[in-house]
């Protein structure tokens, strides 16, 4: 034994204390007077794009519902965790909004990934779950205790098919990229594609990084009888791809996803994109819409005070988690009480709920609860959206 | 009695103890759980601390190896239907193989190029688990059933304590062998080493494989623990992370490895409420250490109390 050995010892049992002291200073049992609303998002790194609007949504319309006296005449308080893109980081915060900070509501998950990854906890510990991702799996078998807002890719497809259909084209081909969106969007459109008596003649992929897609679409172009072709991805490949398309003279009408529903798309295309139709959600196109449509207030009222808290145009991420607050707090109101079984039976008899990212009817058998009238089918003209009608 | 006082018996039994009472301050169901990560994350740095701290050869892929047994154990359970500890057993031996083969020509490396040779070799391990998703399900990540008989959070909570006891008694028992002295003879100079009769390629190798499968075992436990893998456990952020453990802990220091697991565990959850400043403060905290504390947390204490012992 050496006094080293022996110093080591004092030190692990000091650590050993400073842990402990940690662990306990972390628990802080106040009881819970506020409504607590608890989200995990990918607030930093590559999909901050998603939970940055989603964050600030939450919080400016948490501090509009609090200035107007809160729900049920209690406070709201939201509790937040930045999870990047890390399905552990995203496990161990959702623990902890459930076990340690016991909120009554969680909305919240930017990636499927994230979602996926907490729905066994979610589950377990029995407390209502909105997720703001895209996947279909999220409700598709239907989990007793997980809801979502945003339209998934199946819809996209469905809804690209449907305009094929009024056009009268069926022989199309599928253009994807190789990341988690592009591919799971050609696997559902691939899937979809018998039911609305589509033939997919050709498929190909692109990577991520690619900067030139001619020899995809020069294949594509010498396949016999192609009337549409379909691109499935998001970032900066599409317009890429939409780009070589022209280049390569292609005439048949170009569909791209909800993806590259963004004012960036048509900058990086540019002319290129005329005549490019797409699926997205009416948020888009706010003052487009015709006064009927029961959508226009809320997307341009959304649209409006996004803009005016935090400057710069709102995109469809910050509507899903605006959809999200608004169906929980409603459900909170029917219920009467927070209670985690009441309210998640009102989620899920949520009915006719206009948001931005269209009408919501939930049943025991959806529980994300839009169809295919929630996509409006645009067309870029002049570098600008317009509505196919 | 003496004995009680050496690291090996001494410090075990510290270990033992505090993870024998900790469950009693432990109030709620997310403090377990950052228990139990900090027991993963130290089983890993304990198996990179041989590595890096004794044999001195730095790798920046580790992340890519708990990757491989995580996504072993997922594959082989989920689509193949495999005993979960028969694919644990597999992926290890996959992970402890493939090191093998890669070890030799990597292990030639020095420096830099060392550094450079598992980072490229843990890229695309992560690259291939990104896009081969007919397998792995791609960046979404894949579900995977857990161990049947682990029914409640405390029963991994002990699982995983008894693991980490058991590599933390592993470790030392290496270090304090004829192997750990040769690795050391390695770390303070290779040709010294080779002039002594040490063969230091096939012990470079050896230790190489079994940090591999330390990291593999690791994630294949973690797999099953959490239910859910995705991509990013394999990704170089984790390996960076995992050094940064190993380094903050202290090289060369077991103990420093748990030490350093526990305080990197803990800290960003700690650090939580600062929001938007919580990875200035974070990297401040690091930066602080290794400036003031450059051998380390585990070993610069030591001293320190090495010092007061004295005077």
């Amino acid at each position: 034994m050496t006094s080293r050995q022996k110093g080591l010892k004092k030190s692990l049992v000091a650590l050993g204390m400073v842990a402990g002291a940690l662990a306990v200073s972390a628990s802080n049992a106040e009881a819970a007077d506020p409504i607590k609303i608890g989200t995990f998002l990918s607030v930093t790194g590559p999909a901050s794009f998603l939970g940055d609007p989603e964050l600030k949504t939450l919080e400016l319309y948490i501090e509009e519902l609090n200035k107007g006296g809160g729900v049920l005449g209690r406070q709201l308080e939201l509790v937040q965790y930045d999870v990047g893109v890390d399905s552990k980081k995203a496990i161990t915060a959702v623990k902890r909004l459930v076990s340690q900070d016991e909120v009554d509501v969680i909305i919240g998950g930017s990636t499927s990934g994230a979602t996926m990854a907490v729905v066994p906890i979610v589950e377990k510990a029995e407390v209502p779950f909105i997720s703001l991702a895209g996947a279909v799996a999220i409700v598709e078998p239907v989990k007793k205790w997980v809801f979502k807002t945003p339209h998934t890719d199946k819809m996209a497809c469905g809804k690209i098919f449907e305009d094929l259909q009024s056009r009268g084209l069926t022989t199309i081909a599928l253009i994807s990229g190789t990341g988690g969106f592009g591919k799971s969007m050609q696997g559902q459109c691939t899937k979809l594609a018998p039911a609305y008596k589509i033939n997919i003649a050709a498929s190909e992929s692109y990577g991520p990084k690619d900067t030139d897609m001619t020899a995809q679409l020069t294949k594509i172009k010498g396949v016999d009888g192609i009337q549409a072709v379909v691109n499935t991805g998001f970032g900066q490949g599409p317009a890429i791809v939409t780009k070589n398309y022209r280049q390569l003279g292609m005439t048949a009408p170009l569909y791209q996803s909800h993806g590259v529903a963004s004012k960036k798309f048509i900058e990086l295309a540019g002319d290129a994109a005329e005549g490019v139709r797409l699926p997205a959600a009416a948020l888009l196109v706010a003052d487009m819409l015709p006064d009927s449509d029961p959508q226009k207030p809320v997307v341009q009222g959304y649209s409006a005070a996004y803009s005016d808290a935090y400057g710069g145009s709102v995109s469809t991420f910050g509507g899903h988690a605006y959809d999200g607050l608004q169906i929980a707090v409603a459900a909170m109101v029917r219920a009467g009480s927070t209670d985690k079984e009441a309210v998640r039976n009102e989620i899920e008899k949520t009915s006719g709920y206009i948001g931005t990212g269209g009408v919501v009817n939930m049943s025991e058998k959806d529980h994300l609860g839009l169809d295919l009238s929630a996509f409006k089918m645009l067309e870029i003209k002049d570098g600008d959206w317009s509505i196919v009608r | 009695m003496d004995k009680l006082k050496s690291p090996r018996t001494g410090g075990l039994l510290i270990l033992m103890a505090i993870i024998a009472v900790l469950p009693a301050f432990l109030d709620n169901a997310f403090q377990v759980e950052i228990a139990i990560l900090i027991f993963f994350n130290a089983i890993v740095c304990i198996g990179l601390n041989l590595l890096i701290g004794y044999a001195g050869q730095i790798s920046l892929g580790h992340g890519a190896f708990v990757g491989l047994g995580a996504y072993g154990s997922a594959i082989l359970t989920a689509h193949q239907g495999w005993d979960p500890l028969l694919s644990m057993v597999a992926a290890a031996t996959f992970t402890g193989v493939l090191c093998f083969v890669i070890a030799r020509p990597i292990l030639k490396l020095k420096g830099h190029y060392l550094a450079m040779a598992t980072l490229g070799m843990g890229i695309i391990i992560s690259i291939v688990i990104n896009t081969e998703d007919q397998l792995t399900g791609g960046p979404d990540g894949m579900y995977v059933d857990g161990l049947s008989f682990m029914t409640s959070q405390i029963h991994w909570y002990w699982l995983i304590g008894a693991v980490l006891v058991f590599s933390v008694w592993a470790s030392l028992n290496l270090i304090h062998s004829p192997i750990g002295r040769a690795l050391r003879a390695v770390h303070g100079s290779e040709v010294a080493a080779e002039v002594v009769g040490v063969d230091t390629t096939q012990y470079k190798v050896l230790i190489f494989v079994v940090s591999g499968v330390f990291a593999s075992v690791v994630g294949s436990l973690g797999v099953y623990y959490s239910n859910f893998v995705t991509p990013d456990i394999a990704g170089f952020f984790h390996s960076i992370e995992l050094v940064v453990m190993v380094v903050f802990g202290g090289m060369a220091s077991t103990f420093g490895a748990v030490v350093g697991a526990a305080i990197l565990t803990i800290l960003p959850q700690v650090l939580t409420f600062l929001h938007d400043f919580e990875h200035l403060v974070f990297g401040l905290i690091l930066m602080l250490t290794m400036i003031f504390l450059p051998k380390g947390l585990v070993p610069t204490l030591a001293d320190l109390f090495k010092k007061g012992d004295k005077s």
